[in-house]
């Protein structure tokens, strides 16, 4: 059938399709920036390509004259150890809590609005109080990153669990299965590739919270260094730190699908999100 | 294959031409010198800056725009920073910041900027605190929050100087200005830097103590309007209506009869405060009330003397911009011709010019 929704693009056109926005973002970013920099060589604000060579290898492979440390690893490092200890925590929590709210009607009914309350409080507006409680280390940023995703992805398993059809409970219980057996072996295999794309889905939200915190108290990080420089107007480190974010949040995430491939083949056999 | 190369080689055309669509409908928002009629300036919370606010909800800055024929739209922002920034990239024809920042921000990314107006300078208005000890050197192989390469560093580079320390003997922590006060609640923090109204707010904690500040260093950190040079050249009715303004509202808000208290009352509203406060705050602030007395500072030898230990402490940071080869990279100028840095260079100018009409009442 002729309709729009029907028709494929070929092979070649669709990587042509892909990679036309890139394309017109690079020339209309070149473009720009020529313009301002021909008004003022010394315009900081749309940095030519140059520019950006020079500052990432000022940053990845030039120690730092002030630490002697390479800045750009550095603040990898910092950040990324951030992220992951709080997202791996946040599923953990997410996972636990979320198994237990949609397997267990008495917990469900004490805690479920509690958690959905609980996730709708913006984590920023409580900043104060996680800097007196938690002081203004590592703790207080991991804890606002797990603030922000781990009440989501739980309340995303619960909703998963809820969806698994009672003809499996019914059936496992038949069987002679115990409440622990249920979870362990009906509930638990169908809500860990659901965790997995639960954790995919807040990377964005992680990220969003991590570079708050590393703007409002840091000595180091990704989110530190874009707010630190700000300060003069490097736009010619930012752009490559903005880059440089989105590729390690694209490699996460292409991880993570491929982790959830590998280890739960029964899970969504073939479909991509 | 040979259709869809045929169809790729259309979308690259198609491509070129809106590329080149987009580059011809966008102009540069560059600020371009040439005489206009409609200006826009950028204000930000502070007890030199709020003024500004005054002139514009009285109608002074109305009535001195009207009298030289122009408009001057007044524009608050949040985001200190962020109003530079908009300023460097050609938003605004003036903002508010202090002389280090001027230099660093849009001096630095080329933008030849004057400063008009000489408000006022910090006169204990920045501090740093510690928690516990009351003696600076006890400030030694601390953790120190504060805003990094703002004037709190600076002034934290001057305090450790004067105990003939440096910067390797403590860690600076970068704590956002906005958050500040609730970070020194925490009890991980045990030294700080910052400025009123955060520092006094900090300063009545139990046990915190301020054991330097910036009236140790008096005249360093200066608050000013700066404008856009060229647009300025252009365009000398916006300097005379600026500086009419600005003076207007300082005869009225530093008397202390009904009208300077009413408008002092509302300028503590805006800074979130009340009268007491404002006044205590402006106690810390050496406000050039005059324009006589703003000119005399101006002239004097020891803005060049700042200019230049403010240079060297951007230069050492590297918020010279990495082009720069010396703190002497960027040029400033003075009044009478006087410049430090790079002559060839000048991107930041004192100009006593409109505040000096205002003194001999030529506006």
């Amino acid at each position: 059938m002729k309709r729009l929704i029907n028709l494929q693009p070929p092979r070649i056109s669709a990587v042509m399709l892909a990679l036309l926005p890139f394309v017109f973002a690079f020339f209309a970013y070149v473009s720009f920036s020529n313009e301002r920099l021909v008004a003022n060589p010394n315009d900081k604000l749309l940095p030519a390509m140059s520019s950006f060579g020079a500052a990432i290898e000022r940053m990845a492979l030039v120690p730092s004259k002030r630490s002697g440390e390479l800045l750009w690893w550095v603040d990898t490092a910092s950040s990324l150890r951030r992220l992951g200890t709080a997202v791996a925590i946040s599923a953990a929590i997410g996972l636990v809590v979320g198994i237990a709210l949609g397997a267990l009607p008495l917990v469900s009914a004490g805690m479920s609005p509690f958690v959905a309350s609980l996730s709708m409080i913006p984590p920023m507006a409580v900043l104060p109080i996680l800097f007196i409680v938690f002081g203004l280390g590592e703790l207080s940023k991991v804890v606002l990153i797990v603030f922000g995703i781990a009440p989501v992805i739980a309340r995303d398993i619960q909703g998963r669990v809820r969806e698994i059809p009672r003809e499996l409970i019914v059936k496992a219980q038949t069987l002679g299965a115990s409440t622990w057996l249920v979870i362990l072996r009906v509930v638990l295999p169908l809500a860990l590739p659901r965790l997995i794309d639960a954790v995919r889905l807040s990377l964005g939200s992680a990220w969003l919270f991590l570079i708050a915190a590393e703007a409002i108290a840091a000595t180091d990080g990704l989110g530190y260094r874009i707010f630190l420089v700000r300060r003069y107007l490097a736009m010619d480190v930012i752009l490559p730190y903005v880059l440089w974010i989105t590729v390690l949040a694209f490699a996460m995430d292409r991880l993570l699908r491929f982790v959830g491939r590998k280890a739960f083949p029964w899970h969504n056999a073939g479909a991509s999100v | 294959m040979m259709r869809s190369i045929a169809r790729f080689t259309r979308r690259s055309a198609l491509l070129g031409l809106l590329c080149g669509l987009v580059a011809l409908a966008v102009s540069s928002p560059v600020a371009a010198a040439e005489a206009k009629q409609k200006f826009k300036i950028a204000w930000t919370i502070y007890v030199g800056w709020v003024p500004w606010d005054y002139g514009e909800t009285s109608g002074i800055i109305k009535k001195w725009a009207d009298k030289y024929g122009i408009e001057i739209e007044v524009v608050q922002l949040n985001d200190y920073v962020e109003s530079i920034n908009q300023y460097t990239a050609g938003a605004f024809d003036g903002c508010v910041m202090t002389n280090m920042d001027a230099l660093t921000i849009p001096a630095a990314g080329g933008v030849d900027s004057t400063a008009l107006i000489v408000g006022s300078f910090s006169n204990g208005n920045d501090g740093i605190v510690l928690k516990g000890k009351s003696d600076l050197a006890a400030i030694k192989g601390q953790s120190v929050n504060l805003v990094e390469l703002s004037v709190s560093h600076y002034l934290l580079a001057r305090a450790l100087e004067s105990i003939g320390s440096s910067e390797k003997d403590i860690t600076v922590v970068n704590t956002s200005d906005a958050d500040i006060v609730s970070a020194a609640a925490s009890d991980d923090v045990t030294a700080l830097v910052t400025w009123n109204p955060q520092l006094a707010e900090i300063a009545k904690m139990p046990d915190a103590h301020i054991v330097y500040d910036s009236a140790k260093t008096p005249g360093e950190i200066i608050d000013l309007m700066v404008v856009n040079t060229e647009m300025l050249a252009a365009n000398p009715a916006f300097g005379k209506a600026m500086a009419g303004a600005w003076y207007e509202i300082m005869s009225i808000m530093t008397k202390n009869d009904e009208a300077g208290l009413a408008a002092r009352t509302n300028l503590a509203k805006v800074s979130g405060t009340d009268l007491a406060g404002y006044d205590s705050q402006l106690k810390t602030t050496r406000l050039f009330s005059s324009a006589a007395d703003a000119v005399a500072f101006t002239q004097s030898a020891d803005v060049q003397k700042t200019m230049k230990s403010v240079a060297k402490f951007s230069f050492e940071h590297g918020l010279l911009g990495e082009g720069a080869g010396s703190e002497d990279f960027i040029g400033i100028g003075y009044p009478g011709g006087a410049v430090t840095g790079d002559k060839g260079n000048v991107k930041f100018r004192f100009d006593d010019t409109y505040m000096k009409m205002a003194a001999e009442q030529k506006l």
